[in-house]
């Protein structure tokens, strides 16, 4: 009986090619626009929130730690959390970023006052420190990175001043014992009446060294991770849009009779609306397959090396895109109020969920809002796959909340389908 | 009450349906029997309350009160009908579909599978005169043929009793013929019939029994000549046209009319006195000298029936 319902949706929409073309086309076009246009967009600034982990425990780290809280482009996290004192080690930062919390983690390695190297040209052994960033975040590593070049030399103007004095020495032979007493009153001044040193060079490079570790994507795989959000972006509003659309055949059938009829034999309202369902959840999951295939050949989309998670996300999205297409049609009465109720509500929650413009890229605000919409859940599911290389498990948020949404959305439009059952 | 069934077998049987949409009263008690082998037409205005009779006798609408039954089995709006076929009067098949394809699909949802499915559909498709096109996607189909896929459709699980809300409403003379001949055949394998139509002249030749229905109530029910009869009595018009204008000074028996021209006399008649009272009228013309051209008998018409018991024409 319901194999009866899923295979008249699927002849319906073998024969019709716009149909076709519109579930299977107009996304490939749009997404190709988009990924081509927008593949190498970086973000505007904004308030980097990054986490700090002192390993060094040294007057040097903590004057740097201070450096970085005083600047007012980062929100710096040094504890566990805020009502925790245990300060941060370098897994739990990691964990931190892997998880999406934070764009980007410092880690001021152990001996980094002992070895640190403001200048290219010094002696002793080189320690780094290391950036752990999230690559999904274009922007943040980059300015972290420059705002810690810069804490590097204002936090410790001495080291970097007596650094490069030795630095001079090495090169140009000792300072006269008149310019080494000179130097060394200077050194020892108060940094309020010294000010801070520019930093300045000439055939030297100047700074800490810093090591920017993508812990998202360790083996670089470039502008990936931009590809995959506008294949998932996209493809998850033009499912919206054909879902809404397909289960408009149920408004169509409505006013040629067939639904009474439908209704009327042994499969029942119940059967009517479960067959749809499913039918639009495998229309659904072959198309949001088309547009990442797509994606794969011509993007070089990492498809193939996350099948599982890919495969989970796009059943369960599908399934809730089925439900709120026809919970869009019960509420509809004719196929233009369905038309253009789609229109207005997709759009919307498509913009505020995070299809058109990355939400990580959206304020706290923003992104707390976004969470109300269907788009949202699904991209953070598609995100976890393909950029935070989530294990399966660590999608079930996600998972649950499409569940949920399915659930609801095909109850609700079960109660607004009753004006199609016996008055 | 159907002389041909016993109360025991009545294939479909309504009794007092009510229902009330907000202040209207769509059904007001109204009551029928149908029994096998019938064709009962339901005419009724625009708002009568057919469309909502058949709608209550197929479930789709509860009733406030009253009962329906088939073969004698009371029917809530939840119980399944496998007897019944009912036909909408809109074209309820899927336009991108072929015929057969439409067949199938209906016939599955219906509980027709396998081998049963393919022998009905064969049926169905020489039945409706569509074998020929039965692979052909039925928004090419006229609309007489789509009417007879409209009705094939209802037909795969064998109903017992066919419910046709307007089943000709749309389609050229020859395929409203076609219509007829095709459930002529159901009638004499013994299905029940219900149809509700538009058109006077169809339910005049084509039924053997008429239910008229207004403001939701069965007001008529009966054969059309005994609804005539009960309605208007026997009552007909005899009229002579002449050869030429009668005299001046003809004299007139009682009862008898003429035209302004003088050239046609008129006089009612019944069928027991007919050929008294034409040989009373044409005595009138042969005393003048004047030739009878023509002699008509007219009786009264189911529309004049519908407009005596209605009070409207069947259109408004």
């Amino acid at each position: 009986m319901i194999g009866t319902i899923v295979r008249i949706g699927w002849l319906n929409l073998r024969r019709d090619r716009v149909a076709q073309a519109l579930t299977f086309v107009l996304p490939i076009l749009f997404f190709s626009i988009f990924a081509t246009v927008f593949g190498n967009q970086r973000n505007p600034t904004r308030k980097v929130s990054v986490a700090v982990v002192d390993e060094d425990h040294s007057d040097y780290s903590r004057q740097i730690v201070a450096a970085l809280q005083a600047e007012g482009g980062l929100s710096v996290e040094t504890t566990v959390s805020k009502d925790a004192p245990e300060p941060l080690d370098r897994a739990h930062a990691e964990a931190l970023v892997k998880g999406g919390t934070l764009p980007v983690a410092i880690v001021l390695p152990k001996g980094l006052a002992d070895h640190a190297q403001l200048w290219s040209g010094s002696t002793g052994d080189r320690v780094a420190i290391q950036l752990l960033a999230d690559v999904s975040d274009p922007v943040a590593p980059q300015m972290v990175q420059g705002l810690l070049q810069k804490v590097s030399f204002t936090a410790a103007p001495q080291m970097m001043a007596s650094q490069g004095i030795n630095l001079f020495e090495k090169y140009s032979g000792p300072l006269t014992s008149e310019q080494r007493e000179r130097f060394d009153a200077w050194v020892h001044e108060p940094s309020a009446s010294r000010g801070t040193a520019p930093a300045q060079s000439s055939g030297v490079s100047i700074g800490l060294p810093i090591d920017i570790v993508n812990v998202m994507q360790p083996a670089g795989t470039g502008n990936d991770s931009t590809i995959s959000f506008y294949a998932a972006g996209l493809g998850v509003m033009f499912l919206l849009f054909s879902c809404s659309g397909n289960s408009g055949t149920l408004l169509d059938e409505q006013d040629a009779g067939t639904l009474g009829r439908l209704v009327g034999s042994r499969v029942g309202l119940n059967g009517v609306l479960t067959g749809k369902w499913i039918f639009l959840t495998l229309m659904g999951t072959l198309q949001l397959c088309v547009m990442f295939t797509w994606g794969a050949l011509v993007f070089r989309l990492p498809l193939a090396s996350h099948l599982p998670g890919f495969a989970i996300v796009t059943i369960f999205t599908a399934a809730a895109a089925a439900g709120f297409g026809l919970l869009l049609a019960t509420l509809s009465r004719t196929r233009a109020q369905l038309s253009g109720l789609s229109t207005i509500v997709i759009l919307t929650m498509s913009s505020v969920g995070g299809s058109m413009f990355p939400r990580f890229l959206m304020s706290d605000t923003m992104q707390r809002i976004g969470l109300v919409t269907f788009n949202a859940w699904a991209l953070d599911g598609y995100l976890k796959v393909f950029w935070r290389q989530a294990p399966l498990v660590d999608l079930w948020p996600q998972i649950v909340v499409l569940a949920a949404m399915a659930a609801v959305f095909l109850a609700a439009a079960r109660v607004f389908a009753r004006k199609w059952e016996a008055a | 009450m159907d002389p041909s069934s016993s109360s025991s077998t009545i294939p479909l049987a309504v009794t007092g349906a009510s229902k009330r949409f907000g202040q209207v009263h769509a059904l007001d008690g109204a009551s029928l029997d149908v029994g096998r082998g019938r064709l009962i037409g339901l005419l009724g205005p625009n708002g009568a309350g057919k469309t909502t009779l058949i709608r209550a006798i197929a479930g789709r609408i509860a009733l406030d009160s009253g009962q329906i039954a088939l073969f004698g089995r009371p029917l809530t709006p939840r119980d399944p009908r496998p007897e019944l076929g009912v036909v909408p009067q809109e074209l309820a098949i899927y336009p991108l579909l072929s015929a057969r394809e439409n067949l199938e699909v209906f016939g599955r949802l219906y509980g027709v599978s396998g081998r049963a499915l393919a022998d009905r559909v064969t049926w169905a498709l020489d039945w409706s005169d569509l074998a020929s096109r039965a692979g052909d996607p039925t928004k090419q189909f006229s609309g007489g043929m789509k009417r007879r896929l409209n009705i094939a459709c209802s037909l795969l699980h064998r109903p017992a009793v066919l419910l046709l809300d307007e089943p000709t409403v749309g389609v050229d003379p020859q395929s409203r013929e076609r219509i007829y001949e095709m459930l002529g055949s159901l009638r004499e394998d013994g299905m029940a019939i219900v149809l509700t139509t538009h058109h006077l002249e169809e339910a005049q030749e084509r039924c053997e029994r008429v239910l008229i229905i207004d403001h939701g109530r069965i007001v008529a029910s009966g054969s059309v000549p005994e609804l005539i009869a009960d309605t208007l009595g026997t009552s007909r018009t005899l009229t002579l046209t002449l050869a030429a204008p009668l005299p001046e000074m003809a004299e007139m028996p009682d009862g008898v009319t003429m035209t302004g021209d003088r050239r046609v006399l008129r006089a009612p008649t019944d069928g027991a006195h007919v050929d008294r009272d034409v040989a009373r009228v044409a005595a009138v013309a042969a005393r003048s000298g004047v030739a009878v051209r023509d002699v008509a008998l007219t009786g009264a018409s189911l529309q004049d029936v519908f407009i005596s018991l209605t009070g409207r024409e069947l259109r408004e």
